[in-house]
């Protein structure tokens, strides 16, 4: 069997549950938001202020975060094993494949945190 | 009609050629196989497989106008509009993504690899019946559509999938003879078979965009039994 450190499961059957259901979170909630946008008329940023700061939708904004950097970095492992390899790379491969991936992990994480920050940081 | 084959011999040529063929075909739909037959008189040095003529064999599988077939097949007006008429040019190339051993002759190691790692033989751990272990006709249509594959190679070097990691992930016709065996109901080794499969490359680096359907000259579908697979994965893992 081929293995993977990198991978987010370390398995590719829990990698591709992941992304499945991480992409039907960020579906559900786009669809959701467009649908709110479409009959809350105008929105000020009090009404604005008052949507983000309920519970729902501040555990909602974190679950839509959380999804967005599983799947993304599914996604990407995925393309920097396509790509970033020695047909390509030759005996580089290896390291420019772990400096991308270590890009990508540093600036989700970066991102993930700073996302729940906004959501859960009050003011 | 004009026809441009992709020439290359690693011992001799720095890198591979395109060389420009004027073939006679009296206006004649000839296979491709033929066109090759013709440009054979023309140039001897030029090199292919061939054996059957008759799709059953699966040695001449090549690129043909930028899609994977069977040459013995695939007639001039199926290869591409305009190429019978001799609007445009017939193109033959190699399958890709396998190493060229010469002109459209590719070493088929790695296929064979990966086809050797799906074990495609019938496994059993129960004792050996006196005649023979027997199976339901329902069983058996099970097997419709799966065993059918010739190992052209045809659909695994049209897979983006296989050409980027040809060692790891096993391509589609090795999951085709895979799920074959995990579909007979005389096979005993099912979880064997499942637990070499669930890792992110050998099965799960499909992407499902069907290249491999599209191609396959015996009309067969490995995004369906590699869905199938994943099922019993996802029944497996959960």
């Amino acid at each position: 069997m081929v293995t993977s450190v990198t991978s987010l499961g370390r398995n590719g059957l829990y990698d591709w549950l992941i992304q499945r259901v991480s992409a039907v979170i960020i579906g559900v909630y786009l669809i959701g938001m467009l649908g709110y946008l479409m009959v809350a008329g105008d929105l000020d940023y009090g009404s604005w202020k008052a949507l983000m700061g309920s519970v729902c939708m501040q555990i909602a904004n974190t679950l839509l975060v959380v999804s967005v950097a599983a799947h993304t970095w599914v996604g990407l492992w995925g393309v920097t094993t396509d790509y970033l390899t020695s047909l390509t790379f030759g005996k580089a491969a290896t390291g420019v494949r772990l400096i991308a991936q270590l890009a990508i992990a540093l600036a989700l994480v970066v991102y993930l945190l700073w996302g729940l920050v906004l959501i859960w940081g009050g003011a | 009609m004009k026809v441009s084959i992709y020439r290359y011999n690693p011992e001799t040529d720095r890198e591979p050629t395109m060389k420009e063929y004027e073939v006679d075909t009296q206006g004649k739909d000839l296979m491709v196989l033929d066109i090759l037959a013709l440009v054979k008189e023309q140039d001897e040095s030029m090199s292919y497989r061939r054996s059957c003529r008759e799709g059953v064999c699966g040695s001449d599988g090549m690129n043909m106008n930028g899609k994977n077939g069977l040459a013995c097949i695939t007639p001039l007006s199926q290869v591409a509009p305009g190429v019978l008429e001799g609007k445009k040019p017939l193109i033959l190339r190699p399958l890709p993504g396998l190493p060229v051993i010469r002109d459209l002759v590719v070493d088929m190691g790695m296929f064979y690899n990966q086809y050797e790692k799906v074990q495609p033989f019938l496994q059993n751990s129960t004792p050996a019946p006196a005649i023979e272990r027997l199976q339901t006709p329902e069983d058996r249509a099970k097997l419709d559509g799966l065993y059918e594959c010739i190992l052209c190679a045809c659909c695994s070097t049209s897979c983006p999938s296989f050409w980027w990691n040809p060692d790891k992930f096993l391509g589609p016709a090795a999951l085709l003879q895979s799920y074959r065996f995990l579909a007979d109901s005389r096979d005993t080794a099912t979880e064997e078979r499942l637990s070499k499969l669930d890792d992110p490359f050998s099965l799960f680096r499909c992407h499902g965009i069907m290249n491999c359907v599209s191609v396959c000259p015996k009309g067969l579908n490995p995004t369906r039994a590699i869905g199938h697979i994943r099922s019993m994965l996802l029944e497996r893992g959960i």
